[in-house]
């Protein structure tokens, strides 16, 4: 019982958010702007996104993101800030772009090696020859095998 | 022959692995590179009554270096700092983030003071006008007020060396136009 009650204790804290409560004047921008802070990258913890971050930097940025937003901007121009400012590294999805065809098409040139490496292997095993044909005295000697066996 | 190509796979992973290696995670290119350093206008840490902005910028090959009393980092780089100051090569700069008035003063009195100037950024919105991340920072700036190089992290004396002052020495051969 007091085990049960220690986890369910534990539970509950994982699920206080560490991010602070914002007022907006309208519910669309506050979607908008819980949508961005999802999207963008803390620069402190890089692998924590600013909703998620306690940094310093994280809580200034949600800052700034509030204001942009509240000012009625809508999600690309609140992004693009923060991309002048820290480059695309900010944004968790980032723009197809010369330097980052590799990241979004390396993948697909993996499966596509893949792919045809497998239907290589699979035709290539699909045309193997057959096994040889047998030979006069060989059928004759499978005959008479067969006939001693009774079949 | 069998053994060719998952040889030739590996070998290519072991060479993606080791330049990932070498890579440093932290080190987020800068957008400002090449672009006109961002337009501030700051008090001074000493004296509050004055600014520190761009103006001072122009006209001559500058270091600006993020620094703040609380940033372990700062107190790595600042003898290296010192030394350049004494030096007289560049003027260096300070951008002093997110800090107390007199814990930066404190700090300067007590290390010694390599800039001309601080400006004093108390609620760090310059910082993200410039696009800081993670103090120390330095920003190397040309005459025309360009932003060229950006160190992020202590400058240490290899950085320097190998670095900055070449820089800086070919910055100083560039002809101030206009």
């Amino acid at each position: 019982m007091k085990w049960c009650l220690i986890f369910s204790g534990l539970l509950l804290y994982v699920n206080v958010q560490a991010t602070e409560i914002r007022h907006f004047d309208d519910a669309d921008k506050q979607q908008r702007y819980e949508n961005l802070i999802k999207e963008l990258r803390c620069l402190v913890c890089q692998n924590q996104s600013l909703a998620d971050s306690d940094a310093d930097l994280a809580q200034d940025l949600r800052d700034e993101v509030y204001s942009i937003i509240q000012s009625g901007k809508n999600q690309e121009e609140a992004a693009q800030f923060l991309v002048d400012r820290y480059g695309d590294f900010v944004l968790y999805r980032p723009p197809l772009k010369i330097t980052t065809s590799l990241l979004w098409l390396g993948p697909f040139v993996l499966l596509l090696i893949g792919a045809s490496f497998i239907w290589r292997q699979a035709k290539r095993r699909s045309t193997r020859p057959q096994a040889p044909e047998l030979t006069h005295e060989e059928r004759q000697r499978l005959q008479h095998l067969k006939e001693k066996l009774g079949r | 022959m069998r053994y060719l190509i998952p040889f030739l796979v590996f070998v290519t992973m072991v060479v993606f692995l080791a330049i990932g290696l070498t890579l440093d995670p932290r080190e987020v290119p800068s957008p400002f590179i090449g672009k006109p350093a961002p337009r501030f206008s700051l008090p001074q840490v000493a004296e509050t009554g004055k600014t520190f902005g761009n103006e001072e910028l122009q006209g001559q090959v500058s270091l600006l270096n993020v620094w703040a009393s609380w940033c372990v980092s700062c107190r790595q780089e600042h003898p290296v700092l010192m030394q350049l100051a004494r030096q007289n090569l560049v003027p260096i700069y300070g951008l002093n983030y997110k800090d107390e008035r007199a814990a930066a003063l404190g700090w300067l009195k007590q290390f010694g003071d390599p800039y001309r100037t601080s400006a004093f950024d108390a609620d760090g919105k310059v910082g993200i006008e410039w696009g800081v991340y993670g103090v120390p920072e330095t920003f190397v700036i040309d005459k025309q007020g360009v932003i060229r190089y950006k160190q992020t992290g202590p400058v240490t004396e290899e950085v320097l060396q190998k670095k900055l002052l070449p820089l800086i020495r070919e910055l100083e051969q560039e002809k101030t136009s206009s």
